[in-house]
């Protein structure tokens, strides 16, 4: 049966499309789409907390969504073990949320990147069994918010317990250790800067993206 | 009523790339022999009621809830007359 997934809306997102067609591309069925008011999910395998700028980023980025009403119940979702995908605002959100350590700060060059970027898989796991390991794909960026900035000791835990999912290879925003995507201690929660689901299309700067919506299918 | 204010600063050691640029401004702008700026945000609240004690436990909260990300960042409070 394919994946059953939903994916989070805040006033702000906007790559919340762009998610629910990369998961149909990678197997998955068609994701619901909920708003942020909601308390309570579908019953589904993964919930995708998608690009955009949530509440205009007001305050700190992913701030006022982190505290949205749905959150309680993807905190829930997580703590059964259910799939989290944070991408760009999203993982944003979930450091917001504490469901991933650290936090992303304005980009070391203080400018919006938004180019594409060379990214190694580093962790093997259930968002990225598709891929060779240690490969290097290509996945846009865009953010003003993306460098990644944690306390000595978890950065330490994140690459002693291979926590570190994706990596840069082009650092594009001065984030510690290049880190591009996390995991938390358990692996079902991740959250990274770059766009997967940009890079899903032969119209985009590659099809690399694909990989992880399929191994989320695969693994669900 | 009550009026609070919060500022919000980095923790010491937090990379401030804001920061940074600014110090080179106000280096282009000829003012020499500013060491160091760093970028914080200040949040005025009014709060309903008379009783500061119980305000100030409140905004605290507030803190540590949403306006700090106790990550990265220290907040001081100040209660106004």
């Amino acid at each position: 049966m394919a994946m059953k997934s939903a994916v989070i809306v805040f006033p702000g997102s906007n790559r919340e499309q762009d998610a629910a067609r990369a998961i149909v591309l990678g197997g998955g069925a068609q994701p619901a789409l909920v708003w942020h008011t909601e308390t309570t999910l579908p019953a589904v395998d993964l919930v995708m907390l998608p690009g955009g700028f949530a509440h205009g980023d007001y305050l700190r980025a992913g701030a006022i969504a982190a505290r949205s009403p749905v959150m309680e119940a993807v905190a829930a979702h997580a703590r059964r073990g259910g799939f989290v995908l944070g991408v760009c605002n999203g993982f944003q959100v979930l450091t917001e949320a504490r469901l991933l350590p650290g936090v992303l700060m304005r980009n070391a060059g203080l400018t919006f990147v938004c180019r594409a970027t060379k990214v190694r898989v580093e962790r093997p796991g259930p968002f990225t069994q598709m891929y060779r390991r240690k490969e290097s794909v290509v996945f846009p960026v865009a953010h003003h918010d993306g460098n990644y900035r944690a306390d000595a000791e978890t950065l330490k835990r994140l690459e002693g317990e291979g926590r570190v999912v994706f990596r840069y290879e082009d650092n594009p925003n001065g984030s510690a250790g290049d880190i591009a995507g996390i995991a938390n201690e358990k692996g079902n929660v991740v959250g990274l800067m770059p766009h997967p689901e940009n890079a899903v299309d032969t119209i985009h700067v590659s099809r690399d993206g694909l990989g992880v919506f399929k191994s989320i299918a695969g693994a669900a | 009523m009550i009026r609070a204010r919060v500022t919000v600063t980095l923790k010491p050691g937090v990379l401030d790339p804001q920061g940074k640029a600014i110090e080179g401004a106000l280096a282009s702008l000829g003012f020499s022999g500013v060491d160091r700026a760093r970028q914080g945000k200040v949040i005025d609240l009014e709060l309903a009621g008379e009783d500061r004690d119980a305000a100030r436990t409140k905004v605290e909260q507030m803190c540590e809830a949403l306006l700090a990300n106790t990550v990265v960042e220290r907040y001081h409070i100040a209660l106004m007359d």
